[in-house]
């Protein structure tokens, strides 16, 4: 499954946010940040030790299930008084679960963590971003390997000249996107692909922030 | 009057372009320099555009200053640092100054140069900057709206013929040719086996050829290149014949190299002309075409 792929923030950052703050509750994700090691329940209490050992008072933790869906304010709901007795809430989900408790409660919260891309983990502990939702999928002329995401410089049109031996320009251990499709349409037998000229992307699909309507009646019957 | 460089490219003549590289700050004596020793040497003279992404005096300010000190100027446009709007509107500026060549690029990755944290722009690719110019040139822009006054432009692009894998660099050179480049410079070669090559297949297509010649400075510099620089293969004879020279003699060895294999080029006509790059060392580019026994009679 997809996932939101995310970072510990440095401990000065969050301790710089916390300066003025005595009384912290804590919350952590039970499926994005729990995968990624960055908010799972061990996480949750490595941070209230380190937190408790800095003088903070930390009234309770919890850690939500899915902290981006439509039952985090219930969950929150049954750690009321901890999370009342709190002056601020450290969230250690990525920055969905952040929004959505924010506009759950009337609280202060805090990111604990990076939020980076919507990923995959492709072998253990190693992540790998996907899709950028750029709203114009061409992974029909792709190989189903997008370049949007996977070229460093977002190229729909072929490689550019840093390409090198399979690896990106900016980095050895990043492969080169247009080296993986090419790879993949010569075993399919499609080189003839790589010929189509892309236009310039619309970068206003759906200008941000986005925000659609899908009508109730043009939705497929079951 | 010199020529421009359209007409050098139709002229059948062999075409001798170099380069020059705008300062990071504001004291343009050098560059000045750079421009009167070279000007009358080469065809054209391409300015680099913040190359390797190292924020320095803009390219376009270099080309007005190339013009002013009557060369002719190819304008490096990379796409890294502007979207559609900006790329056009300096297309428009450089038209009324004078400028008639650009050479376009999708331009280095943000995080090889010194601002490693800022926003890579790439809105638009090397192929459709290429389209870009050939729509304005109808009298449109990007958004299909009617110019107020048009452009021409002789547009260009690179090609790395030591790619690997090297097809689907082909393939993308086959659309820029789509695209409207007229004539291509390209990576640094070193082994004129693979380049004649390359040329084989690029023969087969209506754009001119310039060879990229990259100075070697020492043994150490080509091994470098070797390892790190993507796209480039200096031969072991060369690196050797390299270590070989007596201390301090490396450079002049390098020149004898570069000048060896424009004369190579040239003599067997094997492309239409050459790019001198002497990143650092422009003041031996005239060294390296007097070896190559390339004589310019100043018009």
């Amino acid at each position: 499954m997809i996932r939101s792929i995310t970072r510990k923030k440095p401990l000065e950052e969050i301790e710089k946010m916390l300066e003025d703050v005595e009384r912290v509750f804590i919350v952590g994700c039970g499926t994005c940040t729990t995968m990624c090691h960055t908010g799972g329940q061990p996480e949750v209490l490595e941070m209230e030790s380190v937190l408790t050992q800095k003088g903070k008072v930390v009234t309770g933790t919890m850690v939500i299930p899915v902290a981006c869906d439509e039952l985090t304010h219930e969950a929150l709901e049954e750690h009321r008084d901890a999370i009342e007795q709190a002056q601020t809430l450290l969230i250690m989900t990525c920055a969905f679960g952040v929004q959505t408790i924010s506009a759950s409660l009337k609280k202060v919260v805090i990111p604990a963590l990076d939020t980076l891309f919507i990923g995959l983990e492709s072998g253990l502990g190693m992540f790998g971003e996907v899709c950028t939702q750029c709203g114009e999928c061409i992974l029909g002329d792709t190989a189903g390997i997008c370049p949007v995401t996977a070229c460093h410089k977002g190229l729909v049109n072929g490689p550019c000249g840093g390409t090198n031996k399979g690896k990106c320009e900016i980095d050895k251990e990043k492969d080169c996107a247009w080296t993986l499709i090419y790879e993949r349409l010569k075993e399919q037998g499609k080189l003839e692909k790589l010929n189509k000229y892309h236009p310039p992307k619309n970068y206003q699909v759906e200008p941000k922030p986005g925000k659609i309507y899908i009508p109730v009646e043009e939705r497929s019957e079951t | 009057m010199a020529r421009s460089l359209k007409e050098a490219l139709n002229s059948g003549d062999f075409v001798i372009t170099s380069e020059i590289g705008p300062p990071k700050g504001t004291r343009l004596e050098k560059m000045h320099h750079h421009i009167d020793m070279l000007k009358d040497q080469v065809d054209a003279m391409n300015v680099t555009d913040h190359q390797s992404s190292v924020m320095r005096f803009p390219s376009i300010g270099g080309a007005i200053a190339v013009k002013e000190q009557g060369g002719e100027p190819i304008l490096q446009m990379t796409c890294r640092d502007r979207n559609r709007l900006a790329l056009q509107a300096e297309l428009l500026f450089a038209y009324t100054r004078g400028i008639r060549n650009v050479l376009c690029l999708t331009g280095d990755a943000v995080p090889v140069g010194d601002h490693k944290r800022a926003k890579g722009v790439f809105d638009l690719d090397s192929s459709q900057l290429l389209r870009a110019i050939r729509v304005m040139e109808t009298g449109k822009d990007l958004g299909g709206n009617e110019l107020d006054g048009t452009v021409q432009f002789c547009a260009g692009a690179i090609v790395t013929p030591e790619a690997n894998p090297l097809e689907p660099q082909l393939i993308k050179f086959k659309k820029k040719v789509e695209s409207g480049a007229e004539f291509f410079q390209t990576q640094a070669i070193y082994d004129l086996d693979n380049f004649k090559r390359f040329m084989d297949f690029a023969k087969r297509f209506s754009t001119k050829i310039l060879a990229g010649i990259v100075l070697l400075v020492s043994a150490r510099m080509a091994k470098y290149m070797n390892e790190n620089v993507p796209g480039i293969f200096v031969p072991q004879a060369l690196i050797d014949e390299l270590s070989k020279a007596p201390k301090g003699e490396a450079l002049k060895v390098g020149i004898e190299i570069a000048a060896r294999m424009v004369r190579t080029l040239k003599e067997e006509k094997i492309c239409d002309g050459v790019h001198i790059m002497a990143i650092g060392k422009e003041e031996v580019v005239p060294d390296i075409l007097n070896a190559a026994g390339i004589k310019r009679t100043t018009v």
